[in-house]
């Protein structure tokens, strides 16, 4: 089992694969979402980015990962400037994003969607190899390897989602929601994986609406409000913080 | 039952193979790019040329032909797709369809401008063959294994390769694809590649039944287009089925009154069954 993430292909690179963001602004044609956002995470910490709906969590992810191009500000890799390069070459580089609402491929299979996620010509050489440490971690998607992700429920898609970004063999993870529209137990399973994932020695940073439970699996988080970084701190300071409990822990 | 009436349908079904090629790579292309090749049938007829000419011009062996054929066509896919297509990717539907229809007009004006309006024949035929009652023409036989094995090629494409998973995929879901380190692009032009090589096995397998000239596509274009509909847009494995029930209709159709007759007949069904299944035949 302590193995099962152990996937990774390349050496790491002697940055070690720090994900760095400074003065990012961005958004939507018009539209500004991100306001000079910085935020850093080093290899082997699991972060937490949380606030309300509409805050630029998503936008934020989303600019790490290349699907949007910030319009100023400075994004870094393990030391590598990522503004130049394209998406789809992102994963190659270790960099895994588990988008919101999960967005499988509804009428492909477990071990298709598994495959997708290992189309980089570097990814395909270990396939065999790296979906059965996914089988490994979620037994649960062996046995429905060949079930559509479609007709799985809310936890098991969610899994998929985690096991199909896991294939390219990131350095970090990058979770959006993940406990989002699941039942209390299966959210609570959901956060425990991040824990295992997270022992495992894999970099993950982690958008959540759920800030008492984010809160604790995280070594540190960040709160956005209105695309700007209104609180940032480890997760034990962040709980204890006053305005921080009565906006998004209910105040107690 | 009537041994006519049986080889009436046997044919049907020949013809359903080989409408079912063009089908399945107007649906692949539009499933993955998702603009609509209004010049499909004109690059069946461009592969139709090529092959006459090859043959018949500078007397290449028949299979070489063959063979020259689906890089052609398949070339010619990759063209569309880079000089008129891509261009136009975030532009409206109504411009995209627009640009390919008047690649049509282009294609059918350069062939024109090539070989004239003469009819080009191979002059190729192979024996009927006689089962139980009725007879089959041996050539439309060849022609719909043929199809049939390269529907059969393209299904495995699909279904056990990494590009062929991810064609399947992205059809349902453009945006995340590069999250999974596939380029978009590069799957779009892999599709026209293979839309194109479908078109050129159609026109091998039509050339050795139709005579070629410049507007042979209008023959088989517009009853492409039914069937791609009738399956509903995309949708490869509706687009099959739809191909063998039209070529059915036509060639029953055919049975009982002209080949006009037939025609209407089945635009006719092609009409009530937009009003019934807008969304296709086998749309769930
Ligand atoms: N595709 C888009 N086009 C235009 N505006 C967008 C788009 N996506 C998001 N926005 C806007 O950008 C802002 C930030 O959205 P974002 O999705 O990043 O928020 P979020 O923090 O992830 O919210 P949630 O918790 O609801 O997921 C919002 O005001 C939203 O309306
Ligand atoms: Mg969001």
């Amino acid at each position: 089992m302590s193995a099962a993430l152990d996937t990774r292909a390349a050496p790491q690179s002697p940055s070690g694969g720090t994900l760095e963001l400074s003065g990012i602004h961005a958004g939507y044609g018009d539209f500004q979402a991100l306001f000079g956002i910085s935020l850093r995470v080093e290899p082997g910490e699991a972060v937490g980015v949380v606030g309300p709906n509409g805050a630029g969590k998503t936008t934020l992810l989303r600019v790490i990962s290349g699907l949007i191009r910030p319009t100023a500000g400075t994004l870094r890799f393990g030391g590598q400037d990522l503004a130049r390069t394209p998406p789809h070459q992102l994963p190659a580089l270790g960099i895994a994003h588990v988008p919101e609402n999960r967005r499988l491929f509804p009428h492909l299979t477990v071990e298709e969607n598994l495959k997708v996620g290992a189309f980089s010509p570097a990814a395909r050489a270990h396939f065999a190899e790296r979906r059965d440490r996914v089988y490994d971690l979620f037994p649960k998607m062996k046995q429905r390897r060949h079930q559509l992700a479609g007709t799985m429920s809310g936890g098991e898609q969610q899994m998929c989602a985690i096991g199909r970004a896991l294939m390219c063999a990131p350095r970090i993870l990058l979770l959006d929601e993940p406990s989002a529209g699941l039942a209390p137990i299966v959210v609570k399973q959901v956060f425990d994986l991040v824990r295992r994932i997270r022992e495992e020695g894999l970099t993950v940073l982690i958008v959540e609406q759920n800030v008492a439970q984010v809160l604790r699996v995280v070594d540190r988080a960040y709160v956005l409000e209105t695309g700007r970084v209104a609180a940032e701190g480890r997760s034990s300071e962040l709980a204890a913080d006053p305005a921080i409990r009565r906006s998004y822990l209910g105040g107690h | 039952m009537d041994p006519f009436l049986l080889e009436a349908i046997v044919n049907g079904i020949l013809l359903g193979g080989v409408f079912a090629l063009p089908a399945l790579g107007l649906n692949l292309v539009f499933g993955v790019v998702d603009v609509v090749w209004l010049c499909y049938a004109e690059l069946v007829m461009v592969g139709m040329y090529a092959v006459w000419f090859l043959y018949t011009q500078l007397g290449w062996p028949l299979p070489l032909a063959f063979g020259a054929c689906l890089p052609v066509v398949a070339l010619l896919g990759v063209l569309l797709h880079l000089l008129v297509v891509r261009p136009l990717l975030a532009a409206p539907p109504i411009n995209q369809v627009l640009a390919t229809g008047g690649v049509l007009f282009l294609l059918q004006g350069a062939m024109t401008l090539i070989f004239r309006t003469d009819f080009r024949s191979l002059g190729v035929d192979m024996p009927p063959m006689e089962v139980g009652e009725i007879f089959v023409s041996g050539t439309k036989l060849a022609a719909f294994c043929a199809a049939l094995l390269g529907a059969a090629v393209l299904w495995a494409f699909l279904k056990f390769t990494y590009v062929g998973t991810a064609i399947r995929a992205i059809a349902r879901d453009r945006e995340v694809m590069p999250l999974m380190g596939v380029d978009p692009q590069r799957i779009y032009l892999i599709a026209s590649a293979v839309g194109g090589a479908l078109a050129g096995l159609a026109a091998c397998l039509l050339v050795v039944q139709l005579d070629v000239h410049p507007f042979v596509g209008l023959s088989f274009g517009p009853i492409t287009f039914m069937i791609c509909v009738m399956g509903g847009l995309g949708n490869m494995l509706g687009g099959f089925l739809a191909a063998f029930l039209m070529g059915i209709i036509v060639s029953v159709g055919g049975f009982w009154g002209t080949t006009e007759f037939s025609y209407v007949v089945a635009f006719g069904f092609f009409i009530v069954t937009i009003f019934a299944r807008p969304r296709g035949l086998f749309a769930r």
